[in-house]
C-alpha cells in the first residue's frame, strides 16, 4: 500500500464512520420529535377540558369525553421508543430530560402508572358533568407535573 | 519598637470592629410582646413560605410532607447546602425553641445559639413577614408531628465555611424588610407583593444573583441560571410572563399552562404549596407579578 493508498483508505473510514454517527443522530432526533408531538397531543386534549373547567368554554359531555378518551388512548401506546439511549438533555438539541430518566426505571414507570390510573378515572368522569370534570383534572395535572419535576430541566 | 506596636494596635482595632460589625443580631426586645399565635392561620403561613419544599424530605406527599425532618439538598455555587430538621422534636428539631428563638431565625437569620444562618435559609425574605404571620407560623408548626432524624451538615467548603463572615454578607445584602416594588397600586397587589416577596420568597430563585450570592434587585424576577443544573430559572416580569393574571392565578393553583404543559422541577413543589391558599391569594401573586417593572 503507498502512503496517498493509506490516506485515502483512511480518509474513507472516517467519512463511513461520520455516515454512521449522522444516521445514528437522526434517529435520536426523531425520538426526540416523536415524544415532544406526543406530549402536544396531550396537551391540545387537555386544553379543551382545561377550557371547561376554567369557564373559559362551555361544558360539553361530547366533546369532553372525546377529548378524555384521546387522552386516554394516547396514554395506552407504547412510549419505549422515545427515549433512546443518548436523548439526555445536552446529548442532543432540544431536549430537557434528565439523565435519571435512565437510571430511575422503578420510579419511572410508578409516575407512569399513575398518570395511567388519573387519565383512566378522567375518561370516566369528563362525560358526566363539569363538577366530576373539575375533579378529575387537577389529578391528571399532578401526574404530568410529577415527571416533570423529577425528570425534566429547566428551559 | 513604636511602629509595629502601632500597627498591631490598628490591626487589633481592625479586627475587634470587623468582629462587632459580623455579631449576630437580636430583636429588639419587647417586639413580639402580646403575640398570640393561631395554628389555623399559620398553616396558611406555612404553605405561602414553602417550607416543606425545603424541610420535608425530598419526594414526600401529602401528609408526609408536614413531616419537616430535613435532608433536601440544595446545590449553589458555594456548596450544598443540607435543609435541617425543623420538626418539633426537642433534640432533632427545634421542639426546644421559644417563639423569640424562631422569630429572630426568620428574621435576621440567627440561631438560638448567635450563630449566623447561610441565606439558603431565605430569611432575606423572611424579614419582610409581620410578627403576627411569624407568631401564627410558630403556634402551627407546634401542631406538626416530631421526627428524629438528625440534621446533617452542610457541605460547604473554606472559605464559605466561616459563619462568622456572612455577618459582612448581611450587612451588604440581607436586606432592612423593605419591599422591592415600594409601590402597590392596590390593595390586591399589595397583598400579592406582600405572598411573592415575603413569604413566598419568589424572588430567591427567579432573581440573578452577583459573584457574593447577593441578589440583584435592579434585575428583580428577570431570570437566573438553574443552581441545581443546566437551564435557567424563567423571567416573571411582564417582559417575558405575558399570560393573563386568571391564567397565572391557574397556573399556581393546578401547575397547568396556559398551553397545558405543566410547572416541573422544583416549581412544581411550589405548586404543591400554594394550591393551599384561597383563590384570593392566587389572584393577588398574580396581579402583583403584571405590576413589577418589566426586566430583560
Amino acid at each position: 500500500m503507498t502512503w496517498n493508498s493509506r490516506l485515502l483508505a483512511a480518509a474513507a473510514a472516517g467519512a463511513l464512520g461520520l455516515a454512521g454517527a449522522a444516521v445514528a443522530q437522526s434517529a435520536v432526533d426523531a425520538a426526540v420529535k416523536a415524544r415532544k408531538a406526543h406530549m402536544q397531543l396531550y396537551a391540545f386534549n387537555l386544553g379543551v377540558l382545561g377550557g371547561m373547567a376554567k369557564g373559559e368554554i362551555a361544558y360539553d359531555a361530547g366533546r369532553a369525553a372525546e377529548a378524555a378518551g384521546n387522552i386516554a388512548a394516547l396514554a395506552s401506546l407504547s412510549q419505549a421508543g422515545y427515549w433512546p439511549e443518548g436523548s439526555a438533555q445536552g446529548q442532543v438539541e432540544g431536549s430537557r430530560a434528565l439523565p435519571a430518566l435512565w437510571t430511575n426505571g422503578d420510579d419511572v414507570m410508578a409516575k407512569a402508572k399513575a398518570f395511567q390510573e388519573a387519565v383512566t378515572a378522567l375518561a370516566a368522569a369528563a362525560g358526566t358533568d363539569l363538577a366530576a370534570l373539575q375533579g378529575a383534572i387537577g389529578p391528571v395535572g399532578q401526574a404530568c407535573g410529577a415527571c416533570h419535576e423529577s425528570y425534566r430541566a429547566p428551559e | 519598637m513604636r511602629l509595629p506596636v502601632a500597627i498591631a494596635a490598628v490591626l487589633a482595632l481592625a479586627v475587634a470592629g470587623l468582629w462587632a460589625l459580623t455579631a449576630p443580631g437580636r430583636l429588639p426586645a419587647g417586639s413580639l410582646a402580646g403575640l398570640a399565635g393561631d395554628a389555623a392561620r399559620g398553616e396558611l403561613v406555612f404553605w405561602a413560605g414553602g417550607c416543606a419544599s425545603c424541610h420535608a424530605a425530598e419526594g414526600a406527599r401529602d401528609a408526609a410532607r408536614l413531616v419537616l425532618s430535613g435532608g433536601r439538598r440544595l446545590p449553589s455555587a458555594f456548596g450544598t447546602f443540607v435543609a435541617p430538621n425543623i420538626s418539633p422534636h426537642p433534640e432533632a428539631g427545634i421542639g426546644g425553641w421559644s417563639l423569640e428563638d424562631f422569630a429572630a431565625a426568620m428574621i435576621l437569620g440567627v440561631s438560638p445559639e448567635g450563630e449566623h444562618y447561610y441565606p439558603a435559609f431565605p430569611y432575606t425574605s423572611y424579614v419582610r413577614a409581620t410578627p403576627q404571620d411569624i407568631a401564627d407560623l410558630w403556634a402551627f408548626l407546634q401542631t406538626l408531628p416530631p421526627d428524629a432524624t438528625p440534621s446533617a451538615p452542610h457541605e460547604i467548603g473554606f472559605p464559605f465555611s466561616i459563619r462568622r463572615a456572612l455577618g459582612l454578607w448581611k450587612l451588604l445584602y440581607a436586606g432592612d424588610g423593605g419591599f422591592v416594588l415600594a409601590e402597590a397600586a392596590t390593595p390586591e397587589i399589595e397583598r400579592g407583593r406582600y405572598l411573592a416577596e415575603a413569604l413566598g420568597h419568589c424572588g430567591e430563585c427567579h432573581t440573578p444573583r452577583n459573584a457574593l450570592g447577593g441578589l440583584e434587585t435592579a434585575r428583580w424576577l428577570a431570570g437566573a441560571p438553574n443552581p441545581a443544573g443546566p437551564g435557567t430559572i424563567p423571567n416573571i416580569t411582564p417582559a417575558r410572563l405575558t399570560w393573563s393574571q386568571a391564567d397565572i392565578a391557574a397556573y399556581l393553583r393546578t401547575g397547568f399552562t396556559p398551553e397545558f404543559d405543566t410547572a416541573g422541577g422544583h416549581m412544581a413543589e411550589v405548586v404543591r404549596n400554594l394550591a393551599n391558599l384561597p383563590e384570593a391569594d392566587l389572584a393577588a401573586i398574580a396581579a402583583y407579578l403584571k405590576a413589577v417593572p418589566p426586566a430583560e
